[in-house]
């Protein structure tokens, strides 16, 4: 049993990461909040410290909030559909005895270990740039037009840029869970004759879908504030505006501080949402 | 026992495999072969593959053009610096917590974790303004300490996960022995603990160093790492494939020697134990 000195001294050990946490938590969320409700504009000098929930309105009511909700919902619904899918499927594929297994594992996670920054110019000028990147060069060896993809479907292309950059994690994740599957249970309903397909759907399934809710959850909460790859890419034009994004431009590039802060109270809530159930997973396997 | 499965099976399945990792791959291996052709070559039509002559120029070129050097330092200080200052402040809160565990540590590991979930951008201008009053913008010290931040609920977590496998018998044998708080932290339970921190590390500077919110927005020159240099080959100036290219390699080459080290745990770090 701990004893009542290292009781106490266990509490000290633990003080400067909470601490730490708690300043970096409260000091600049409360910042923001506070700012949220001024009309805080510095650029032109304006400072009005309480304009009540002005901003709040404003930031509801104009068009670009409702299509950066719009384009938020796109993009992560698509990274995650292609994730989830994808990311079972390898894991499932990855699980079979094949030669190199250790090395076909290595080229499917590596992407994950590229700097964001790094995959989207690469994606953007060797394999979307209309003139001389390598899908062009393929479309038109098939005798297609070249088609310019940042510009005539952006939301896809960088629905394409992230979702390589996450399936590693999704397979890797997947991966794990599938591994720990009851190989006994899966030969006996092969041994039964269960055709391949119900095999997936009723025993691989059900003991995936607890990775795949953490897979979700995780990345949504990334997802929700992808940045570098929309910043180098089209830098939120052609309707790649997301909710991170709009905020990012009110506060740094337009300057309007109280609007944006308004913007980055809604962006909190909106991933608090997300964390309260992923937290209720974690809590629950901490008891186990 | 294994399934009996047939050589034929196996290879077909070996094929798709091999397939879908070459698909997954290709991004990064054109990148590489790119970065060792001229410029025209790299746009070349129809697309060169591996025979052309193999010149390292753009190496050169890049790191005698560019402060390319200095963004590497910055990266190197930034993402190791981060990391070291984590481990220092998490090591004791995650021995504590596993070892001398109280009535509310699952709620206190619970809010760590829920700190790592705040949106960057809801805090994005007072971080800025905060900065600036400190007169700490685009300084490494600044990002030392904001990726530690970010980064530290992860630590903790990881360490945490790590100590709690340390079985608790030892600790009470070596109490048994007398041993105090100092010698049993230093000489039971450091050895033990070892693995851990260097596998919890090893993530940590892989995250620190592909960050890439606050390095691009709280730096402009000084203190810019990797992340932030490559993102200024946004703008390209006439024949840049190759070029960008090798920039993009030297930036990631060490981080996927390290990544390819540290898959496992990854799983752990980046899943919090809720899948095991």
């Amino acid at each position: 049993m701990a004893t009542a000195h290292s009781k106490s001294a266990a509490r000290w050990m633990i003080a400067p990461a909470v601490f730490v946490l708690l300043v970096w938590m409260l000091v600049p969320l409360c910042m923001t909040l506070y700012f949220s409700f001024a009309d805080y504009r510095p650029l032109r000098g304006t400072f009005e410290p309480w304009i009540g929930f002005d901003n709040y309105v404003r930031f509801f009511s104009s068009s670009a909030f409702l299509s950066a909700v719009g384009t938020t919902l796109w993009m992560v619904t698509g990274i995650l559909s292609i994730t989830i899918i994808g990311g079972v499927l390898m894991a499932l594929l990855l699980d079979r005895p094949i030669f190199g297994q250790g090395i076909v594992r290595i080229l499917v996670i590596a992407p994950f270990f590229v700097m964001p920054t790094v995959s989207a110019l690469v994606w953007k000028n060797m394999f979307f740039n209309v003139d001389n990147g390598l899908f062009s060069y393929l479309f038109k060896g098939l005798g297609m037009q070249p088609y310019d993809f940042l510009s005539q479907a952006p939301l896809f292309s960088i629905v394409v840029i992230v979702a390589w950059q996450w399936l590693p994690f999704a397979t890797l994740i997947l991966l794990t869970a599938v591994q720990s599957l009851d190989s006994e249970q899966l030969e006996a309903s092969e041994m039964d004759g269960a055709p391949a397909l119900s095999r997936f759907r009723f025993i691989i399934l059900p003991h995936l879908s607890r990775a795949i809710t953490v897979v979700i959850l995780i990345q949504t909460i990334f997802l929700l504030s992808i940045f570098a790859e929309i910043f180098v890419t089209t830098n939120g034009a052609f309707g790649t505006r997301t909710l991170t994004y709009l905020v990012y431009q009110r506060v740094l590039e337009s300057q309007n501080v109280g609007l944006g802060s308004a913007g980055g109270i809604v962006a909190v809530i909106l991933a608090n949402i997300i964390a309260i159930f992923l937290m209720r997973i974690v809590g629950k396997n901490l008891d186990s | 026992m294994a399934r009996a499965i047939t050589t034929k099976q196996k290879m077909m399945w070996t094929v798709l495999a091999w397939a879908f990792g070459l698909l997954m791959f290709f991004p990064i291996l054109w990148t590489f072969l790119t970065s060792f052709k001229t410029e025209s070559t790299a746009i070349a039509d129809p697309p060169v593959w591996f025979f052309f002559d193999w010149t390292l120029e753009n190496y050169t070129a890049v790191q005698e053009r560019s402060n390319y050097p200095k963004a590497l330092m910055n990266s190197i200080i930034i993402s190791v610096g981060s990391t070291i200052l984590g481990i220092l402040i998490a090591v004791p809160a995650a021995w504590s917590m596993a070892f001398v565990p109280g009535k509310r540590t699952k709620d206190v590991l619970l809010w760590m974790l829920s700190t790592k979930m705040l949106p960057a951008v809801g805090v994005l201008y007072p971080l800025v303004l905060l900065a600036k009053w400190l007169g700490v913008m685009d300084s490494r010290i600044l990002l030392v300490v904001v990726l530690m931040l970010i980064n530290l609920p992860i630590i903790v977590w990881m360490l945490y996960t790590y100590f709690k496998e340390i079985p608790g018998e030892i600790l009470e044998a070596s109490r048994m022995d007398g041993a105090d708080l100092r010698s049993e932290i230093l000489y039971v339970l450091t050895p033990m603990a070892l693995p851990g921190i260097a596998s919890t590390v090893l993530l940590n500077i892989i995250l620190a160093w592909n960050e890439a919110f606050w390095t691009i927005l709280l730096t402009t020159v000084n203190a810019a790492p990797l992340t932030a240099f490559i993102a200024s080959f946004s703008a390209p100036e006439g024949l840049f494939y190759a070029k960008l290219s090798a920039a993009s390699m030297m930036a990631i080459a060490p981080i996927l020697i390290m990544g390819w080290f540290s898959q496992k745990q990854l799983v752990r770090g980046l899943t919090f134990g809720a899948v095991k």
